[in-house]
């Protein structure tokens, strides 16, 4: 197991309490974001994700700008299921606990109408779902006899309906929502809160390169939604909001017109 | 980790209601089982902190991602001599388990603390102090012997003469270098179940310190009530209560009032409060202005008066009301305990009061005791005086405590005072390592490794004293 940079957390006592957070896809786009705003909120963060260089800048950046330990970096890469349960116990230990846990990580490949690739699919599929199932099990066991926590899946709108242009992501996505739907069915009643957030189009590195997109938002306004959704213990944030009400029409749109489309 | 315990996770919380942490919870019910947790534990790779009653204000029975063993459920009474008044015990059995088994038979522990919830365990583990801690010494100065588990595996038995460095560093050793599995203790001959009981009142903190001197020889137990929410003249003014066993042969009626049913707690207040919903009618009150109404008309009504009261009822205060922690609120409350050598306790704590009053953070309750040096390794005790200040916790005041509470400690170091490990929550390494001194803690870290060389046991409190 790769061993987390050597800065300790300063010890929580009741005149200095904090809120910790895991996040697990940190080290760019919404992930790094959403690292920058939490730090700003007071929490605490284990940050995980495969790219240790961008993960250590990150941290020293807002370990910097608050003036204490409060990030620390954890090299992990999500496929590694094997070293979830582990991974996780160290955090724990080291953090003092987990209130919120954020599942980030995810990849996207450009398809097309012709194109079929298994290995692109298997490893789209490898990150953005069971990456999130072997994480989520053990902290949604944890927050279930703590009788407490936060669970965040970073999904997208894209879960929403099966487009032409990329299967894969999207039933990854649509799997991951409907997970998150499922275990807030299984968790509200102990108490735990689990806040499904579906963005558009974000700049970050899942959309270079990619046509047709709009409505494209910088990273840091999708950080900011989220976080407010997870104040207010949303069930679900859609960012930027609008996104509610046209996934509301793209939703009921009938088989037969939609798959004339080719978006 | 083999196989994912997190489904055993609980949210383990402090006395004081201000501050809980994620514990893998284990309540073994017997020796056996502590083994096969030990052995889980190092499977693995989780610390491990026992716990008695969690009657701790700080952090002394958490360990966040790790272990809490709770030993409460161990309790049985092993062996009991009435000729002797020589008590073997489990570590789970309680002050209230030992003063019932041995009060019929005409006898007393000799060190009780203000509540009878705590088990013996945790006595011995934080060594507590009673209010006739300048004559009897601590609990551990009454353990004729104990047997302790070593994270080693190895069980060791230890008295004062046999392993005697383990014996004092092991007692007030915080659980973190064994555990207690049977303990042995001496109690103390009674000739009736009363005491003898005068409380009056002193205008100040000088007179305070001056009427604990001059009664603590003649008095078999002696403790303050201050109001530290009154300045000007009346700055550290209270009450002291002073207690006296009964002679042999002095209390005629000593066979009946030794039994049980006589040794009873008010259960009403009032005649119409039950003791157990008074914490509600307390809430109102704590606040400043509460404090200040409810500290200065307990000062104004007290008189001189002597009477005599059972054992339970004037060691036992702070069973008179479950749950008073909780009047608190939501935040729940810290303890500040510094203990003082005599001669500095007058400035320093006139220096305190001030600033709790300029920082409009007053105690809601102020305790003092006269105290004796003892000899254990981690001691908290000074020839001296000790107070114990309650105080509110709020969303809003806590950054303005806990620098106050730094700037107590710095005032506590520079007179040569000392903390005390079950009650202070914010103590740093620096300062353990002031007061106790380089050389004793070096002791201790050889006697750990010694005792514990994978440093099995942990808690908060070892890992933020210990600076781990």
């Amino acid at each position: 197991m790769p061993k987390p940079n050597s800065e300790i957390m300063p010890h929580i006592t009741p005149l200095h309490p904090r809120r910790t957070a895991v996040l697990v896809g940190a080290s760019s786009g919404i992930g790094a974001a959403l690292a920058r705003q939490l730090a700003e909120e007071g929490y605490s963060l284990a940050l995980l994700a495969r790219r240790n260089e961008m993960l250590n800048l990150l941290c020293n950046e807002i370990n910097q700008k608050a003036g204490e330990t409060r990030a620390k970096a954890y090299q992990h890469d999500v496929c590694d299921h094997a070293s979830v349960p582990a991974l996780l116990q160290e955090i724990l230990t080291e953090m003092g606990g987990v209130d919120l846990f954020i599942y980030n990580a995810g990849v996207s490949h450009a398809a097309g109408l012709k194109k079929y690739d298994l290995e692109k699919d298997l490893r789209t599929m490898e990150v953005n779902l069971l990456g999130a199932l072997a994480w989520l099990n053990p902290v949604a066991a944890m927050f279930q006899s703590l009788e407490s926590g936060q669970i965040v899946g970073i999904s997208s709108v894209a879960g929403e309906r099966g487009r032409v242009g990329n299967p894969s992501y999207n039933a990854s996505k649509a799997a991951l929502s409907c997970y998150l739907e499922a275990l807030r069915n299984r968790l509200t009643r102990y108490g735990v809160n689990v806040l499904t957030a579906k963005p558009g189009f974000v700049e970050t590195d899942l959309l270079a390169g990619a046509k047709g997109t709009f409505w494209v938002i910088p990273a840091e306004q999708a950080a900011r939604d989220i976080c407010k959704a997870i104040r207010k213990k949303k069930q679900d944030v859609y960012t930027p909001a609008r996104w509610r009400w046209v996934m509301l029409v793209i939703r009921n749109i009938p088989s037969f017109i939609f798959r004339k489309l080719v978006f | 980790m083999t196989k994912p315990l997190f489904d055993k996770m609980r949210s383990v919380e402090n006395f004081g209601h201000s501050l809980s942490m994620p514990a893998y919870y284990f309540q073994p019910e017997d020796m056996e089982g502590v083994d096969q947790i030990l052995h889980t534990a190092k499977d693995e790779g989780l610390t491990v902190t026992v716990r008695g009653a969690g009657r701790s204000y700080n952090d002394a029975s958490l360990n966040a991602g790790g272990i809490v063993l709770d030993l409460h459920g161990i309790n049985h009474i092993l062996e009991w001599q009435p000729e002797s008044g020589i008590i073997r015990c489990e570590p789970g059995v309680t002050i209230q388990q030992l003063w019932q088994q041995v009060l019929p038979d005409g006898w007393w522990p000799p060190v009780v603390s203000g509540t009878m919830a705590t088990t013996l365990g945790g006595c011995l583990g934080m060594n507590i102090h009673g209010k006739n801690n300048y004559k009897a010494g601590t609990f551990g100065e009454h353990v004729i012997e104990f047997i302790a588990l070593l994270p080693t595996g190895a069980e060791v038995t230890c008295s004062p003469k046999k392993n005697g460095d383990l014996f004092r560093a092991l007692i007030g050793g915080m659980g973190m270098l064994g555990i207690f599995t049977s303990i042995t203790l001496q109690m103390k001959r009674m000739y009736s179940g009363l005491l003898n009981v005068t409380a009056w009142n002193v205008p100040n903190l000088g007179v305070h310190l001056e009427e604990i001197e001059t009664h603590k020889d003649e008095a078999d137990y002696l403790v303050g009530w201050m109001d530290c929410t009154a300045g000007g003249n009346g700055l550290g003014r209270g009450q002291l209560h002073q207690a006296n066993y009964m002679a042999e042969g002095a209390d005629p009626e000593a066979n009946r009032n030794l039994k049980l049913e006589f040794q009873t707690l008010p259960t009403k207040f009032f005649g119409l409060v039950p003791k157990s919903a008074l914490h509600y009618f307390m809430s109102p009150f704590m606040n400043n202005a509460g404090a200040y109404l409810v500290n200065t008309a307990k000062f104004l009504v007290g008189r001189k008066k002597t009477y005599r009261q059972p054992h339970a009822s004037f060691h036992f205060l702070m069973d008179y009301v479950p749950g008073w922690e909780l009047s608190y609120g939501k935040q729940g409350l810290i303890q500040y305990q510094s203990f003082l050598p005599k001669e500095n306790a007058m400035p320093i704590w006139t220096e305190m009061l001030h600033l709790s009053h300029k920082h409009h953070l007053p105690s809601f309750l102020g305790v003092t005791k006269r105290h004796r040096p003892d000899g254990f390794l981690l001691s908290h005790a000074v020839d001296g005086y000790s107070l114990a200040m309650d105080f509110k916790i709020t969303n809003g005041n806590r950054s303005r405590l806990a620098g106050m509470l730094q700037e107590f400690d710095q005032m506590v170091l520079q007179a040569g005072g000392r903390f005390y490990f079950a009650k202070n929550s914010e103590t740093l390494p620096k300062t353990a390592l002031t007061f106790f001194g380089g050389e004793t803690i070096e002791k201790f870290r050889v006697l750990k490794k010694r005792c514990d060389p994978d440093n099995l046991l942990e808690s908060n409190l070892y890992r933020r004293v210990f600076g781990k």
